[in-house]
């Protein structure tokens, strides 16, 4: 049997929960750079439904993309680790300060570069931004039907894609056409761990831009094991129209970021005794707050 | 022309909430801009569905009845926003951050090439100059909203692209009634003219949905915990206080990440927003992604065992102490007060 061609959208992120005062740029975009840079976590549940299919359907093949400086080849590697075929870095300055639609405008190019493609996964949001835009926007672009919000892909056989879906609301099991495009919540199963086979062999997997230092010997084993060679494409490996790249082709802009300050207010400070609880009650059915 | 727009969301012949609290924000900023509100509904058996709406301020609803519209499914509901978006031009677009709003609005904007702001806590018109293109602009949407996990607060614009397009979850603005007797048209689409028949590519198998049992954002009184409660067991206590008090248990995402709460009890920037009149923090540290989902309660109070708990500065009441020591006192003083 033919298996399916998958492309799973990976982004790097900031990691949201350890943020600095230097985060923000003065432009209002993010200074990545001064952020520990982490997987981004549903992505990593796309990639485990991406994994599955390629488990239950043979000659399955998984191809990462990620868009992102030189450093977001780090992205790739983690998912060769974990079981993908093999991945594509589109990193170029044209990019910089896209925003939703501009960067669903660049990997919507990309994908149409890349040929005949049956799934393309991603995850439902990212942690910096929260949107869940990239994957509708994607597949509009691109003309292909959409199931965001999916826990799993339960079928892609002859032609057709099943999805279980976790709404707000409750779940709806839905079926579509391939290709499609689906988006994958966190409530779907964690992606599978690293695995050792997989770690050994890709260790030294390198983009282009992560090669620039490097010594003879180390281009040497590259010429020798392609497999470690991870595709870097930049804005010339695929057909765009300039004006809709990076800022200019962004039409949301910052205007005015703030950081957040507390109020501080009166308190009234309590110690955890049964008086200081016997009071605190008291007032509360006083005002009539409880009771 | 250049009206304000609010997609409806449906469940069941009723229109959402988080619809109607849209609408009212709707008709301010249409009041603000000296405009018109009109609202879009699509879906099936929707007779009658303008009298829900109406009363919000809506000068037009139009209508789309197809059986083929219900449930929800994402391209022809595309479809017709785009072409209506097309034909009215509409400058400002609203609707919720549901997982329907979600699913559709980036869809739209895509089509449209035109912005779109996820998860809005406020929405103003305001001006703007683009110093650097010596280019003025009058009355753009101001799209407020957390960025960044919610450690900044960002204002985004769509200077150029219309229409500004935002989406506001459920609970963040208010529902307020204008006039039971306000009087707007009705437009029914003529849904073959909008959709096109690959549109219903995709089909609902299967679908369970359930009315919200858990219903935090209306509760007077919220007891919630965050990670520093520490283990399922002690969330029990807040269970407990909550039973004996009269109100509902709230979590933080931490405490629901980690499983202490389920998701539909989760309050802040990515759960609901609520306003009860006591909200009750037990070890909850205060990241601004929670308390910009509660900082309007009417009191607070807040139990941690770090005294300078950033969720102390919202607070009235401080008590610096042990959940599974402080809450049992709480319990035992309350029912000794109220015999």
């Amino acid at each position: 049997m033919k298996g399916l061609k998958i492309v799973v959208l990976a982004k790097q992120v900031p990691d949201t929960r350890n943020v600095g005062k230097d985060a923000m740029k003065a432009d209002g975009t993010v200074n990545r750079a001064a952020l520990p840079a982490i997987f981004n976590p549903e992505d990593l549940n796309a990639l485990e439904q991406a994994l599955r299919l390629k488990d239950k359907y043979e000659g399955t093949e998984v191809t990462l993309l990620t868009m992102g400086p030189g450093r977001a080849a780090e992205v790739i590697r983690e998912g060769l680790y974990r079981g993908a075929d093999n991945g594509i870095l589109l990193s170029d300055r044209a990019f910089a300060g896209s925003d939703t639609l501009a960067t669903s405008y660049a990997l919507s190019c990309t994908l149409k570069k890349m040929g005949k493609i049956d799934i393309i996964i991603a995850g439902r949001q990212a942690i910096d931004g929260d949107t869940a835009q990239v994957g509708p926007q994607v597949a509009e672009k691109l003309g292909l039907p959409q199931i965001t919000y999916a826990e799993d892909i339960v079928s892609a056989e002859k032609g057709n894609v099943v999805v279980k879906r976790r709404l707000e609301r409750g779940v709806e099991t839905v079926e579509g056409k391939m290709p499609m495009v689906v988006t994958v919540n966190a409530s779907a199963p964690e992606c599978r761990p690293r695995n050792a086979k997989f770690v050994m062999k890709y260790k030294h997997a390198r983009a282009v831009s992560e090669m620039q230092n490097a010594d003879e010997d180390y281009i040497a084993l590259h010429n020798n094991r392609p497999y470690l060679n991870i595709g870097e494409w930049s804005v010339n490996d695929i057909d765009t129209n300039a004006e809709e790249l990076g800022l200019t082709g962004s039409p949301t802009k910052v205007k005015s970021i703030e950081n957040v300050v507390f109020q501080a207010k009166e308190a009234k400070v309590l110690e955890p005794t049964e008086e200081d609880m016997g009071e605190l009650m008291k007032e509360l059915i006083a005002n009539h707050t409880i009771g | 022309m250049n009206n304000v727009f609010v997609y409806c969301e449906i469940e069941e012949g009723q229109v959402a909430d988080v619809s109607l609290e849209l609408l009212t924000k709707g008709r301010k900023l249409a009041d603000d801009l000296k405009c018109e509100l009109e609202a879009i509904v699509i879906g099936h058996e929707l007779k009658g569905v303008e009298k829900q709406v109406m009363p919000f301020g809506v000068d037009k609803v139009w209508i789309a009845d197809d059986k083929r519209l219900y449930p929800y499914t994402t391209l022809p509901h595309t479809s017709i926003l785009v072409k209506l978006f097309d034909e009215e031009k509409p400058q400002i677009a609203l609707m919720g951050a549901t997982s329907i709003g979600r699913d559709l609005g980036p869809r739209v904007s895509s089509a449209l090439h035109s912005g779109l702001t996820a998860d809005c806590t406020s929405l103003v018109i305001g001006d703007h100059e683009d110093k650097k293109n010596k280019k003025e602009y009058k009355d753009l949407l101001y799209q407020i909203r957390p960025a960044f996990g919610g450690n900044i607060v960002a204002t985004i614009i769509n200077p150029d692209c219309r229409p500004q397009m935002a989406t506001v979850r459920e609970g963040v603005m208010k529902k307020e009634i204008v006039s039971d007797a306000y009087k707007g048209k009705v437009k029914n689409i003529d849904v073959e003219k909008y959709v096109k028949p690959e549109d219903f590519v995709i089909k609902v198998i299967e679908r369970h949905m359930e009315k919200s049992k858990v219903n935090i954002k209306n509760a007077g009184i919220i007891v919630a915990g965050g990670y520093g409660v520490g283990s399922k067991e002690n969330f029990n206590l807040l269970t407990e206080l909550a039973e004996v008090i009269g109100g509902e248990v709230g979590a933080s995402r931490a405490a629901v990440d980690a499983g202490f709460a389920s998701h539909e009890r989760q309050i802040g920037q990515t759960g609901v927003t609520v306003r009860p009149k006591l909200y009750i923090a037990c070890g909850i540290s205060g990241q601004i992604q929670h308390t910009a989902g509660m900082e309007e309660s009417a009191m607070v109070i807040a139990i941690n065992t770090d005294k300078n708990a950033p969720i102390n500065a919202f607070a009235d009441y401080v008590i610096t102490g042990d959940i599974a020591e402080v809450l049992p006192k709480m319990i035992k003083q309350y029912k000794e007060n109220t015999k």
